[in-house]
C-alpha cells in the first residue's frame, strides 16, 4: 500500500491503495466517486472515461501511480449541477436509455467540443469511436454533441 | 446507490414502515393487487390518514400536503424507459402535472403484483390497471373538493394537479385536498370513469427519462454503485468449462494476500443456470479482489462438458440434417407430393453462432446476511427469480429475503437469469458484513446464458405461378440435459425452439416443421426477443430467396403469401391468434414510406424488406444498404412501421427503442460470435467480441408508429426481429449475394 495525493474535481484528495490500483476503483471505491464506470477493464468500452489534463483517459488502464499531479476530472465534476451544455443536451433530447455509458459518452464528447467546438459529423465519427453503447442510442449520441455545440455557441454569443 | 440499511428504499422513502403503519391499521388500506392480465381488481376500504398527512389511494400512489405526487415504479427499469412510462399512465388519469410528479423505484413486493420485466410484457400486463388506478385517485380527489365545496362532483373537473369548480372557477389543488380524500371510501370501479384518450395531455408526448439528470451527473444508480457501510468486495471463480468442479484451490495463499478478507470454496448445485461451483475471494476493495484473483490457482474437475465445441456440433448438425427430425412440430398437407410436382425448389442451409448478451454493466449484486434474513441489491429484470432461487439454494424462507431493485445497466434479457443473486447471497452467507460481488467483463462473457446457435436446412416448393406450394425445415438447435418430473429430459435452450406456428407455419398448405436437439452443457437464456431474434432472419430470408428464385417481387410475393384472410387462429400448445389484417397493413405502409419499387437503385446499393410478429407487436422494416466493391457493408436508412396498438405512452422513450433495437439488430448481425472450444467460451472482453460503434450505425432511422384500436403493448423487443432480414434481403438486392450464415463479418461481400 502506498500513499497518493490526487487533485480529482479540483479538490485535494489523499487515498491509501496498491501502486498498481487502476484509477478507476480508487474513484470508486475510496473517493465514492461511482459515476466513472467500469465496463470491461482493459480500455476498449470506453464508460470509465475521464479527463486527465484535459485529456480524454480511461481510467480503467492508468494506475494511480502514475497520475501524479495531473488533475482528474470526473462526470461528477463536469458540472455538479448538470449545466454542462452535454449534460444538458442529454437531457433535452432524453438520450440514455440504461444510462450506464453515458458518463464515459459526456466525457469524450467534453474533450471533443473544448477542441473542435463545432465538430462534423465525420469528426464525432472518430473522436467517439472507442465509447460503446450497447443500448445503441447512437443517433441521439451524434444528435446530442450537436445540439450541445449549438447550446454552447448560444451562450458564448 | 445511496446505502442506507434497512427499512429503506433507495429513493428515500420509507415505504416499507407505511406498508407496516397500514396493516396495522393507523395508515390507509393494502390489498390492492394486480391482476397480471389486466382484469379485475379488488379495492379495500380505507382507513383514516389524517394522522398520516397524506393521500394514499393505493401502494402506488402518495400525494402530500405540499402537492408533491410520489409514484411507485414496480418494474424493473433496465433502460426499456419503463420507469418514466408506467408513472406517466397513473399520472395521466390523476390529473397531475408531469413536474409535481416524483418516481420511486419499489422493492420486490407482493403488494405491487408482477415484476418481471421479460417478454416485453411491462406495458401490456399493466397499462390497464395503471390507468384504473390514476383515475380511482382522481375520483377521490374530485369527490373531496365537491364535498368542501358542497356542490356536485359533475360541476368539477380535475386538471393540472387541481380540481375546479367549472361554474364558479375556484379551485383548490391535490395538495389542499389530501386530508380530505384520504378520509373517503375508495369508489367502486363502476364509479370510477376513464378519461376519452382524445383528451389525453400526458400520453403520447416525449417525455424525458426520470433518471437523466442522475444519469448525466454520474450520481449512484446501478447495481455496481451499490456502498453500505462496512461493505466488502468479492469476486468468484468458476471452471472456464460449464459446471466444472473445484478439486483443490491455494486458498491459504490467497488469504494471505494484501486485502483480502477471506477466500473459499462454493459447493454450488448442478442447475446450469443457478450456483455453479467456484472459489469465492472477499476483500477490502474491488481491486484487492481483482488482484489476489490473479493470483488463484484452481485445479477442476471439469466433467464431460470439456469435450463439446462449435466445430462438432456444427458437424453434427450437417450429419443430422440428413435424418428426419427427432420431433415433428408441424404437418400440413402432403409436402412429399408438393415438393415432386414443383416446378422449382430452392434449398438453403442457414446458421448463427451463440452470442452473449454484453449488457456494460456487468453482472454484479450486494448482499447482506443477518439474523437468518438476507437483503439483496440486485440490477435485475426478475427480482422475484432471485428470491425463489435464493431461497431454494440456499434453505432460506422467502419472506426472510428483502429484494431492493436497483437500476440496471442494460438487460437484453440477461438479468432475467438469477445466478449472480444466489452467487452474492452465498457469499454473504459466509461473512458477516454486506458483500458486493462484481463480475469482470471476462466472468460475464464466460458465463452468460446464452442465446443458443442454430442451423436450419430449408426447402421451399414453387408452382409454375411462382406461388409457394411447400415449406420443409429441419432446425438443428441446442438443449441442456434436465430434471423434470423424476425424468431425464432434454430441454432445448431459450429461443432455442420453434414454434410450430412460426411463420409461415398455418400459412403454407403443406408444411413440414422438424426439430433435433443437439445435448450440450452449455448455459443459454432469453436474449432480446428470443427465437425471433434469428427466426425472423432465416425465414424472411429464405422466403426472399423463394421470391426471386420466382422471379418476383418480394413484397408482392410476402403479401400473396399472407393471404386475405383477416386472422389466423393459433394452432398447437403455443400457438397464438395473429392479425394479419395488421401485418398487412404496417408491410404496405413500410414499403410506401421507403418508396418500394419506385427507387432505381446502382449496382452496389439496395433495398430489403422484411417483417415478424412478435412480442404481441406487428413490425416491418426496410433497409437500404450501400455495398462498396472491397465488400463494406453500410447501412444508410432503416424505416420501421410498427403497430404496437391504441396508444404510444411516451414517444421519446419508444423512439428511443425501435432505433437501440435497429442498431442492436444489426450491431448483432455484424459482429456478435462466441466460439466453444473444450466446453468455454473462448471471446472474453470487447476486444474480441466486437460491439457496433457510433461510426456504423445508419444515419437514419425512421420510425413509424400506426394508431389502431388493439391493446397497448411493449416496445423492448419487437423491432429487433425484421432487421436483420431487410439488411440481408438488401444486400441480395445490391449485389445478389445470399447471406446464410452470420455474422456478417464472417462474410465476403465485395463485388465486381
Amino acid at each position: 500500500m502506498s500513499r497518493y495525493s490526487l487533485n480529482v474535481n479540483g479538490i485535494a484528495r489523499q487515498v491509501e491503495v496498491a501502486p498498481d490500483t487502476p484509477l478507476l476503483w480508487v474513484l470508486r471505491d475510496n473517493l465514492n466517486l461511482p459515476g466513472t464506470k467500469y465496463g470491461c477493464g482493459v480500455g476498449s468500452c470506453g464508460a470509465c472515461m475521464v479527463h486527465l489534463d484535459d485529456l480524454p483517459t480511461r481510467a480503467c488502464t492508468i494506475p494511480v501511480s502514475t497520475v501524479g499531479s495531473k488533475k482528474v476530472v470526473t462526470i461528477e465534476g463536469l458540472d455538479p449541477q448538470g449545466a454542462h451544455p452535454l449534460q444538458t443536451a442529454w437531457q433535452e433530447l432524453d438520450v440514455p436509455q440504461c444510462g450506464y455509458c453515458q458518463g464515459g459518452q459526456i466525457m469524450t464528447a467534453a474533450a471533443l467540443l473544448k477542441d473542435k467546438p463545432n465538430p462534423t459529423d465525420a469528426e464525432i465519427d472518430v473522436a467517439m469511436s472507442g465509447n460503446l453503447c450497447r443500448c445503441a442510442t447512437y443517433l441521439r449520441i451524434r444528435q446530442g454533441i450537436h445540439r450541445a455545440a449549438e447550446i454552447a455557441k448560444k451562450a458564448g454569443a | 446507490m445511496q446505502a442506507q440499511p434497512s427499512p429503506q428504499s433507495l429513493d428515500g422513502m420509507d415505504r416499507r414502515t407505511f406498508l407496516r403503519q397500514s396493516i396495522t391499521g393507523s395508515g390507509l388500506l393494502l390489498g390492492f393487487h394486480l391482476d397480471p392480465v389486466g382484469a379485475a381488481q379488488t379495492i379495500s376500504k380505507p382507513v383514516s390518514m389524517l394522522t398520516v398527512g397524506e393521500f394514499r389511494p393505493n401502494v402506488f400512489i402518495s400525494i402530500s400536503e405540499q402537492g408533491v405526487v410520489t409514484l411507485i415504479s414496480k418494474q424493473p427499469e433496465i433502460g426499456q424507459g419503463i420507469k418514466t412510462s408506467l408513472p406517466m399512465v397513473i399520472a395521466e388519469e390523476l390529473g397531475v402535472d408531469w413536474k409535481d410528479v416524483h418516481v420511486v423505484q419499489g422493492d420486490l413486493d407482493p403488494a405491487y403484483g408482477g415484476q418481471s420485466a421479460g417478454g416485453s410484457t411491462s406495458t401490456p400486463n399493466n397499462y390497464n390497471n395503471f390507468l384504473r388506478l390514476g383515475a380511482t385517485a382522481r375520483t377521490m380527489l374530485v369527490q373531496a373538493a365537491a364535498l368542501t365545496w358542497g356542490v356536485s362532483v359533475d360541476e368539477c373537473a380535475a386538471v393540472h394537479s387541481a380540481v375546479i369548480h367549472v361554474p364558479t372557477q375556484r379551485v383548490l389543488t391535490y395538495g389542499n385536498l389530501v386530508l380530505k380524500a384520504a378520509t373517503l371510501t375508495v369508489p367502486a370501479a363502476e364509479d370510477v370513469k376513464l378519461k376519452d384518450p382524445k383528451d389525453y395531455r400526458l400520453l403520447g408526448t416525449r417525455v424525458t427519462g426520470v433518471d437523466n439528470l442522475a444519469v448525466v451527473t454520474g450520481k449512484p444508480l446501478f447495481g455496481i454503485d451499490v456502498r453500505l457501510p462496512g461493505m466488502l468486495f468479492a469476486v468468484f471463480e468458476k471452471c472456464p468449462a460449464f459446471g466444472g468442479k473445484v478439486l483443490t484451490a491455494n486458498l491459504e495463499a490467497i488469504k494471505a494476500l494484501p486485502g483480502v478478507h477471506d477466500a473459499f470454496v462454493l459447493t454450488g448445485t448442478t442447475n446450469l443456470n443457478g450456483l455453479m461451483p467456484g472459489v469465492a475471494i472477499v476483500a477490502e476493495s474491488t481491486w484487492a479482489a481483482f488482484s489476489a484473483r490473479s493470483q488463484l490457482k484452481v485445479s477442476w474437475d471439469e466433467g464431460s462438458v470439456a469435450k463439446e465445441s462449435w466445430a462438432d456440433f456444427a458437424g453434427k448438425a450437417q450429419a443430422l440434417s440428413r435424418q428426419p427430425g427427432s420431433v415433428q412440430l408441424r404437418k400440413d398437407g402432403d409436402p412429399d407430393a408438393a415438393f415432386s410436382a414443383a416446378v422449382r425448389t430452392v434449398e438453403a442451409a442457414y446458421s448463427y453462432p451463440f452470442i452473449s448478451h454484453a449488457s456494460m454493466e456487468p453482472q454484479n449484486c450486494t448482499a447482506w446476511f443477518r439474523d437468518g434474513s438476507i437483503e439483496i441489491w440486485a440490477p435485475t429484470q426478475n427480482p422475484a427469480a432471485g428470491q425463489n432461487l435464493v431461497a431454494s439454494t440456499l434453505g432460506v424462507a422467502k419472506e426472510k429475503i428483502t429484494i431492493h431493485i436497483t437500476r440496471s445497466g442494460g438487460g437484453f434479457g440477461r438479468r432475467l437469469s438469477a445466478d449472480y443473486i444466489v452467487e452474492a447471497a452465498a457469499i454473504a452467507q459466509k461473512i458477516g458484513a454486506p458483500v458486493k460481488l462484481t463480475w469482470s467483463r471476462e466472468d460475464d462473457m464466460r458465463h452468460d446464458h446464452y442465446r443458443a446457435g442454430g442451423f436450419h436446412f430449408l426447402r421451399g416448393a414453387l408452382d409454375s405461378k411462382g406461388k409457394l406450394t411447400a415449406w420443409h425445415n429441419h432446425f438443428v438447435t441446442f438443449a441442456n440435459r434436465v430434471v423434470r418430473d423424476g425424468q431425464s429430459v432434454l430441454q432445448p435452450g431459450s429461443g432455442a425452439s420453434l414454434s410450430g406456428d412460426e411463420f409461415p407455419g398455418r400459412w403454407a398448405v403443406n408444411c413440414l416443421l422438424e426439430q433435433t436437439p443437439m445435448e450440450c452443457g452449455i448455459p443459454m437464456g432469453p436474449w432480446r426477443a428470443p427465437g425471433s431474434n434469428v427466426f425472423a432472419w432465416v425465414f424472411h430470408s429464405f422466403i426472399d430467396e423463394l421470391a426471386h428464385a420466382a422471379d418476383r417481387d418480394p413484397l408482392e410475393f410476402r403479401l400473396e403469401l399472407l393471404g386475405t384472410k383477416d386472422i389466423q387462429p393459433g394452432t398447437g400448445e403455443r400457438g397464438v391468434s395473429y392479425n394479419v389484417a395488421r401485418m398487412r397493413r404496417v408491410l404496405t405502409e413500410v414499403a410506401h414510406k421507403a418508396d418500394w419499387g419506385r427507387n432505381k437503385f446502382e449496382r452496389g446499393q439496395g433495398q430489403g424488406i422484411a417483417f415478424h410478429f412478435s412480442h404481441r407487436g406487428y413490425i416491418a422494416e426496410v433497409a437500404e444498404v450501400t455495398i462498396s466493391k472491397a465488400g463494406e457493408l453500410k447501412v444508410d436508412r432503416v424505416i420501421v412501421v410498427s403497430d404496437i396498438g391504441s396508444q404510444i405512452i411516451n414517444l421519446s422513450g419508444a423512439e428511443n427503442q425501435v432505433q437501440g433495437s435497429v442498431i442492436d439488430g444489426l450491431s448483432t448481425m455484424m459482429f456478435a460470435e462466441l466460439d466453444i472450444q473444450r466446453g468455454r467460451i473462448v471471446q472474453g472482453n470487447f476486444t474480441d467480441y466486437t460491439l457496433l460503434q457510433l461510426a456504423d450505425a445508419p444515419r437514419r432511422i425512421d420510425v413509424h408508429f400506426l394508431k389502431t384500436d388493439q391493446p397497448v403493448t411493449g416496445l423492448g423487443e419487437p423491432a429487433l426481429p425484421p432487421l436483420a432480414p431487410a439488411v440481408c434481403n438488401a444486400i441480395f438486392a445490391a449485389i445478389g449475394k445470399r447471406v446464410r450464415q452470420l455474422p456478417l463479418s464472417r462474410v465476403d461481400l465485395s463485388w465486381s
